[in-house]
């Protein structure tokens, strides 16, 4: 069970709102670059969110570059997981790969500052604060596999390659 | 039951029968990072356990994005990059060679090759026919060490476009439309195919243009046929040898059709901050802009310096906005020299920066200042893309760029032709 405030985006955050290109000088520097995660749709956000919290989002949420830097910095935040109702692919994949969940469900339903609990085994979020329950969709086979292997490097060290079984 | 151009590459490179839904294991032919993707990948590398490349000579580091570099920090990240390309024995391109996905289609891709790059523009060198699409950087570092990597075998839609394009209208006002209509999100996860005799008469320098903003409507692959038109292009290229034809099944299974006529497309303009936000130059006409750019692997090909350089010949740019030009490529540099389009250009007032991306994200060369508005040739206007969070982007071809920096705010092309 993982627990943690909601932090409500709009629909269409990009990796230039999560992670901007002006910043590229401190993909190096990863915890200074951190600091800047989700500047561009929402400046306080870095200082607000605490270890657990959950961004939830809109649509087609990190459409845009393939900057593995994007959910690489929202993970380094504390953030547990995405919540949104469409994602971008190429995010989708970075966030699994790094082993932050990202899930699909109705993020209507939840408000800002509400206070959320995800059971990923059963694919539920319960909102404490507003008493909803809701599901989100199971994630793709190949993926799961990559997630609960603790991302792709970890997946790879483990089974020395892909393998179709778990595909 | 036929395959569209997507199923038909993913099974010949996963030996499996790789209809739409299924999960394929596929070799991949050519891998390549850039300058801001590549410290993570090598880093991802290093740390994998995996100590060799698969293919040295298809895996290719681009310094691009930062060309040259404008700080410290990026001058380190391409001392690493240099490094390990030179220790691993990859293929590099320096500073000043020109945007990694122009590269691509000049020198490296071909039809029926799979192309995974760490960079979402990879989609580009659809046009040739290839099955080429971005990752991130852990996904490109596996794929530099294995060879391969996974795919969920995409649905495809088809863009049937018929007609021909009015004077002053081009593919970028095509690609732009149909991001309009579909929305940004209109293919997510699919396979946009592009055909019909609009297609078949269309230049390998439309087709890239096209391809390359197939991400923008969330597609994994932008695709179309190899043809003559490939043919010629890679022949042009002195490697007629990677050329094979390449087409759909007549009756391969699509998720839906959508028909265009290119007759009825006008210059077409995306507004600040989704490329979605589609209108015509003449209903923007008026809207005041700072900065004209022109160039990246949307726009920034010899046909596109010819266009503008056409439009501006003889001609200034309006002293309230800049003119920042950026060939694609050396080899689009030198070719626009001798074609005198570059004298025409700077002598229009334009600021002539090193091939590369330029402006286009935000780094240097072109950044905005506050309130500002650019039109960009680019493929992308989120906010703060070019640099600045308090400035706006508006997304044009290079004809509706041209006419702009002319007058000082959008114009349609026709206008000044
Ligand atoms: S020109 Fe722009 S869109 Fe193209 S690769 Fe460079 S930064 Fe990306």
């Amino acid at each position: 069970m993982i627990k943690g405030k909601a932090f409500k985006f709009g629909d269409n955050i990009s990796t230039d709102h999560i992670a901007p290109g002006r910043l590229a000088h401190l993909r190096s520097d990863l915890p200074r670059l951190a600091e800047h995660v989700l500047e561009d749709a929402d400046p306080t956000f870095a200082a607000r969110v605490k270890a657990g919290d959950f961004v939830v989002a809109g649509g087609n949420f990190g459409l845009g570059s393939s900057r593995e830097h994007a959910p690489l910095i929202i993970k380094m935040a504390g953030v547990s997981a995405v919540l949104a109702k469409s994602v971008a692919r190429i995010f989708f994949r970075n966030a699994i790969n790094l082993g932050l969940p990202v899930l699909i469900c109705d993020t209507d339903k939840i408000d800002d500052g509400d206070e959320l609990e995800v059971d990923l085994a059963s694919g539920t979020i319960n909102d404490k604060t507003n008493g909803q329950k809701l599901t989100f969709s199971p994630i793709p086979g190949v993926m799961l596999a990559i997630l609960e292997a603790g991302g792709l490097m970890s997946y790879i060290k483990k089974y020395g390659g892909f393998k179709m079984g778990d595909a | 039951m036929g395959k569209t151009v997507a199923e038909k590459i993913l099974k010949l490179k996963s030996g499996g029968d790789a209809r739409a839904g299924d999960i394929v294991i596929s070799a991949v032919d050519l891998v390549f990072v850039q300058d801001t993707t590549g410290p993570l990948t090598v880093r991802e590398f290093e740390k994998s356990g995996l100590e060799c490349l698969v293919n040295p000579q298809k895996t290719v580091f681009f310094l691009d994005h930062a060309a040259p570099s404008p700080n410290r920090q990026l001058s380190t990240d391409h001392i690493l990059l240099r490094r390990f390309a030179r220790e691993k024995g990859a293929r590099l391109y320096d500073v000043g060679d020109g945007v990694c996905h122009q590269t691509v289609a000049e020198a490296l891709a071909g039809p029926g090759d799979v192309v995974v790059g760490a960079d979402s523009h990879t989609v580009t060198a659809g046009a040739l026919g290839a099955f080429a699409t971005g990752m991130g950087s852990s996904d490109v570092a596996v794929v530099m060490g294995l060879g391969k990597t996974w795919f969920r075998v995409p649905e495809t839609i088809r863009v049937e476009v018929s007609g021909r394009f009015k004077e002053g209208v081009s593919a970028k006002d095509l690609i732009l439309h149909l991001i309009g209509l579909i929305g940004a999100d209109g293919a997510t996860y699919k396979a946009l195919e592009f055909g019909g005799a609009a297609v078949a008469g269309m230049s390998m320098s439309d087709r890239l243009t096209i391809a390359n903003m197939a991400v923008e409507a969330g597609a994994k692959v932008g695709l179309f046929p190899a043809d003559d038109v490939t043919r010629r292009y890679l022949e042009a290229q002195g490697r007629v040898g990677d050329y094979r034809p390449l087409a759909a099944d007549e009756d391969a299974v699509y998720e839906k059709t959508i028909s265009i006529d290119a007759g009825g497309l006008e210059p077409t303009v995306s507004r600040p901050h989704t490329v979605d936000n589609t209108a015509t130059a003449r209903e923007l006409a008026g809207t005041k802009i700072q900065e004209v750019f022109i160039g990246t692997c949307t726009n920034g090909r010899l046909e596109d310096l010819a266009v503008a350089a056409g439009i501006l010949k003889g001609k200034k740019h309006h002293p309230d906005t800049r003119l920042v030009v950026a060939p694609a490529s050396r080899k689009v540099l030198l070719e626009a020299m001798a074609a005198g389009y570059i004298q025409t250009l700077v002598e229009a007032g334009a600021a002539l920066v090193t091939p590369g991306c330029g402006a286009c994200l935000g780094i240097h060369q072109g950044v905005l200042g506050d309130g500002e508005a650019a039109l960009s040739t680019a493929n992308r206007n989120f906010k703060g893309r070019m640099g600045n969070p308090e400035a706006f982007i508006y997304l044009a071809s290079p004809a509706t760029a041209a006419a702009t920096a002319i007058n000082g705010h959008i114009t349609d092309p026709r206008e000044v032709l």
